[in-house]
């Protein structure tokens, strides 16, 4: 009930936002989102024991896919781009996690880095697909229906919270149940597991399905955003930014990834408008404070607070 | 726990909205002008803090009226400017975002170094309709893939680069039977390469391309990619390099001789002239991205600029600092056009219609905006050669080429113009 | 023939500097199991460090030979000073911790000292070319070579033999293998691991500086020159086995080569040689080429 509660709260609050913000805080929310839903899926394979350094691989399947659409076949449907980079990055990741899901460790996360430089490699050197510079998206309608010019970003927005709401349901569901236990199970003795009959690499495998399938659909949301897509979104610093915001949120709700994305855009914003000489010192120092005074991530301060209450 | 979850990200978000609000108003207060340009990572020193160097002097001594004619009047049109300074750090995902932060902090933006931001602003500098002067950034691609009202480039294209130093060298050699390049591995390492080598293949077919080494950017260290250089035969080496990988390579090339045995052209090595001085090897030849630099033409504008840039960070100007009084001056240019000899200050639509086709003035020389449907400068180009004399690395053997000899005429693009063999 | 003697050349140039650059990263996760991102800053800072001291000697009018120990001294400055400071006053605090916050404490360290050094040395580039050019050159192949390549090479060869020397033959280094094997076990022993810790951690960091300081007059000193290193240096640790020193320099050797030969025979996909090699060798071995044994916990 209360999830049901909370998720109804926070949907009409994007769609209010969506709506009635202005434009920059539409298209910051709009990010936030985006990265948001890819580090659910990080959050789900943290929750097996494993860290991945290539999500910026399916990121920029993503938004490489959605670009495309457009960019190629003249396709603008905003719904059309997200459905097909979350797919295209569904495939890809149900190939690669068939050599990756019998990893772990450092590994792993090593193999998934390897992958995404090796993508970034290949767009690197793609002169047809603009390069490093990359190039722009266009969308003008949803699902059929067109958007009045000017309100694209509106769209996407009440589009993208939709997406991240169930998503966070889905995964909310997903973690809470049984294949949540079993997750956890892999991640602290996959050999007991594989004794009790589950097989370790099956989950692995799922949950590395899951969590490319996620950082699809974030990457189209990005590029929906931005309008513009480029290999830097392949890139090994893309992959650790998540990563970094998966630390920050913690791996208790499937709220956390969001709030955390939100914090982290404040605070680099907040760093290049203030200090823009010296913002990467004070990323790194605030990085620091939250991870020395909140160690479980930010998750902590609302868990404190209700022990108390 | 999830309801107190969205109040919190709701409250914070208010909490944003308090301090990001407060857009500017262009009466009475000073003209606010974003300035966007490379603050940190190893393009800040030979590009980013110039042009923010440059952009700091010409907004002081524009409001103090001490620049030259036809310049003197305070500020833009009497109005004070003020700057607000942002870094382009980051990648163009990122750089949108702080676009959109700025815009309603600011009346216009000059800026962008990056040819992949200045793709990504564009288009959402017209959905936001704010009027944007690009003022670096090489790739033709920004008005020949697109029409933009209120995105203007007061700064050639990196075409000319290229197209300028193949004529050039194919002058004073015409007897080149090869050449090989070394570019940085990215979009503007492999379309500067891609110009070049249609180029020469276009003005001496027949020509051999012995090898093209494409490094990683940053890379730094080129021992393998020099040696295959030196062993693969070539007349000619060209490199669009720039910053440490530019000055990595003559410190590890010109000891093993690779100036001596090849005819080497670094395009758009004019900002390595002030770091590496006498070691860049007499013979080389040098593009400056434009008449600027050693190029500059001797009127008041470009002596103001360079006295007043020495004198206040005790080095000279580089082409960086160049095209960023030069974005600076147009814009002012229009301005004052645009105002006439009202007193109201004019509105951001009559200053993009005078900004429309201008032709000014700045310390590089002429400035026409005459492409991209009047949104696209175009600038004469100079090329020379080095040589060491009493101890300084001077310029000599100087050739101009007009404007129109390397830039393609308005509505061909750049790639097609060159392989048509440069067609008027 | 004539080719392959200047790839193969090229091949072990850029594979000692791959080793110097590597070794103290493996070392410090095999003993600390901490993924020093901040390893690339330290670097940097060698470098930094090594062009002030190594400048100012040679402004001096001194001979310019000492310049060569005013690049070791760098190294070990920046190895000691900083390598203490970051470990005595942030990471011993944090040893607790799961390994992948670690790895985000020294990605918050990196950019903090990115920044550092960009408001000490400022943003433009530093040269220092003098130590580069001294030694001269020699021909290989018919090309000519720095005499400085060879000079790194043995550098590589050196600090190569004398970690093996003190990890296999002095008691401290054997205490350090103990502590990597199994540092509860360690620690029952009597082995005070937190000094063991402190050395290793200084150690690395000296290599980390020492990789700077003689890649700096090879090339121009930029802020950024730390982040290409970071990838490249956790790709050979991971080839090579974590914690495996002879596995760095096996690691370092293969990716070298095969750079080399891409860069002469296919130069448009250098910019993957060194993931491909990486993502083969752990297809092969999962664990890299020389994972330590390890014993499983049921």
């Amino acid at each position: 009930m209360k999830l049901a509660l909370a998720s109804v709260v926070s949907l009409a609050a994007l769609i209010g936002v969506s709506l009635f913000a202005p434009q920059w805080i539409v298209f910051m929310v709009m990010l936030v989102l985006a990265k948001g839903v890819v580090v659910l899926g990080l959050l789900v394979l943290m929750r097996t024991g494993l860290v991945s350094f290539g999500q910026g691989l399916y990121f920029g399947v993503g938004a490489y896919a959605a670009a495309l659409l457009s960019h190629h076949w003249h396709i603008s449907d905003a719904g059309v781009m997200l459905i097909a980079g979350a797919a295209a990055a569904a495939v890809v990741a149900a190939l690669l996690g068939v050599l990756l899901a019998g990893y772990r460790e450092i590994f792993f996360a090593m193999l998934s880095l390897a992958f995404s430089m090796i993508l970034y490699g290949l767009l690197v050197k793609s002169a047809a697909l603009g390069s490093t510079d990359g190039f722009n998206l266009h969308a003008r309608t949803f699902f059929g229906i067109a958007i009045a010019p000017g309100y694209e970003r509106r769209v996407f927005l009440a589009a993208g919270a939709v997406c991240a709401i169930v998503a966070a349901l889905l995964t909310h569901r997903l973690i809470s149940g049984y294949w949540g236990q079993l997750a956890t199970a892999v991640r602290d003795n996959e050999l007991r597991v594989s004794y009790l009959g589950a097989s370790p690499y099956r989950v692995v495998y799922i949950n590395y399905l899951i969590a490319g399938t996620l950082a699809g659909l974030g990457g189209a949301l990005a590029a929906l955003a931005v309008g513009h897509v480029d290999p830097e979104t392949a890139y090994w610093t893309t992959s650790g930014e998540f990563v970094f915001i998966a630390i920050l949120g913690g791996t208790q709700s499937v709220a956390a990834p969001f709030f955390a994305a939100a914090i982290f855009e404040v605070l680099r914003t907040l760093g290049n408008q203030y200090a823009p000489n010296v913002w990467q010192l004070s990323l790194g120092l605030g990085m620091l404070a939250i991870i020395m005074f909140l160690p479980g991530g930010l998750w902590t301060i609302a868990r404190k607070r209700r022990r108390s209450a | 726990m999830k309801q107190r979850s969205t109040f919190v990200l709701s409250g914070l978000m208010t909490l944003l909205a308090i301090v990001f609000s407060a857009p500017a108003s262009l009466a009475q207060q000073p003209i606010k002008v974003g300035i966007v340009t490379l603050l940190s990572g190893p393009a800040a020193g030979p590009f980013g803090v110039p042009a923010r160097n440059a952009a700091e002097l010409t907004a002081e001594m524009l409001n103090a009226g001490t620049v030259p004619a036809p310049y003197t009047q305070k500020g833009f049109g009497g109005t004070p400017i003020e700057l607000v300074v942002i870094d382009e750090a980051g990648g163009p995902q990122k750089q949108v975002a702080e676009f959109r932060n700025l815009v309603p902090r600011v009346d216009i933006v000059i800026g962008y170094i990056s040819s992949g931001d200045c793709l990504a602003i564009a288009p959402v500098a017209e959905e936001l309709k704010k009027l944007t002067v690009l003022f670096d950034c090489g790739t033709p691609r920004i008005f020949e893939d697109a029409s933009y009202k209120y995105v203007f480039r007061t700064g050639p294209t990196g075409t000319m680069d290229n197209v300028s130093v193949a004529l050039y060298l194919l002058e004073r050699n015409p007897n080149v039977k090869s050449f090989a390049g070394i570019n940085q591995n990215y979009a503007w390492g492999q379309d500067s390469w891609a110009d070049f080598e249609n180029a020469m293949k276009t003005l001496k077919p027949g020509i051999e391309v012995k090898t093209s080494q494409m490094p990683k950017l940053f890379a730094g260290q080129f021992g393998a990619e020099i040696t295959a250089l030196l062993g693969s035969g070539a007349d000619v080496v060209h490199s669009s390099m720039w910053g440490g990988d530019l000055e990595g390579l003559v410190l590890q090339g010109a000891p093993r001789g690779l100036f001596e045995k090849h005819k080497v052209i670094l395009s758009a090595g004019e900002p390595a002239i002030n770091r590496l001085g006498t070691r860049i090897p007499d013979g080389t030849i040098l593009g400056a991205r434009g008449p600027f630099g050693p190029f500059a033409p001797d009127t008041e504008l470009s002596k103001w600029l360079k006295s007043g840039y020495q004198d206040r960070y005790q080095v000279p100007p580089n082409y960086a600092s160049f095209k960023m009084a030069q974005a600076i001056l147009g814009v002012k240019a229009a301005y004052e056009k645009a105002k006439g000899a009202g007193n109201d200050a004019p509105d951001q639509e009559k200053i993009i219609a005078a900004l429309e086709n201008l032709t000014f003035e700045g310390p590089g020389g002429t400035v026409k905006m005459a492409l991209g449907k009047g949104h696209q400068a175009i600038m004469d180009n100079a090329v020379g050669t080095t040589k060491s004399e009493g101890g300084q690395l001077r310029m000599v053997d100087i050739v101009r080429y007009p404007a129109d000899r390397v830039n393609p005429p308005e509505g061909m693009k750049s790639e097609a113009w060159i392989k048509s063999g440069l067609k008027k | 023939m004539n080719a392959l003697l200047p790839i193969a050349f090229d091949g072990v140039a850029y594979a000692s500097w791959l080793f110097l650059v590597s070794a103290g990263l493996t070392l410090i996760y095999g003993v600390m199991r901490i993924l020093n991102v901040a390893h690339g800053s330290l670097y940097a800072l060698g470098a930094y460090a090594a062009c002030s001291l190594a400048g100012a000697w040679l402004a001096n009018q001194l001979p310019a030979a000492g310049s060569f120990a005013m690049l070791l001294l760098a190294s070990v400055l920046v190895g000691c000073i900083a390598g203490t400071l970051l470990e005595r006053g942030l990471l011993q605090w944090m040893y607790g911790r799961d390994e992948v916050v670690l790895v985000l404490i020294t990605y918050a360290v990196f950019l903090i000292m990115e920044d550092v050094i960009k408001v000490i040395w400022g943003v433009d580039s530093l040269l220092l070319p003098e130590p580069y050019a001294l030694p001269g050159s020699f021909s290989l192949g018919g090309l000519p070579y720095p005499v400085y390549n060879l000079l790194l090479i043995g550098l590589a060869l050196v600090t190569g033999l004398a970690l093996a020397w003190v990890l296999n033959r002095t008691r401290q280094g054997k205490m350090l293998l103990a502590v990597i094997h199994d540092r509860e076990m360690s620690m029952a022993v009597g082995i005070n691991v937190s000094r063991v810790y402190l050395a290793t951690f200084v150690v690395g960091a000296t290599l980390a500086a020492l990789g700077g300081a003689f890649t700096a007059p090879t090339v121009a000193v930029t802020p950024g020159i730390g982040v290409e290193v970071i990838v490249l240096a956790f790709a050979v640790v991971v080839i090579g086995g974590l914690g495996s020193l002879g596995g760095a320099a096996l690691g370092a050797l293969l990716v070298g080569l095969v750079r080399s030969a891409t860069v002469h025979y296919w130069p448009e996909a250098e910019l993957f040689s060194i993931y491909a090699v990486m993502a083969i060798v752990l297809i092969a071995r999962p664990k890299g080429l020389f994972a330590a044994q390890e014993a499983r916990k049921i």
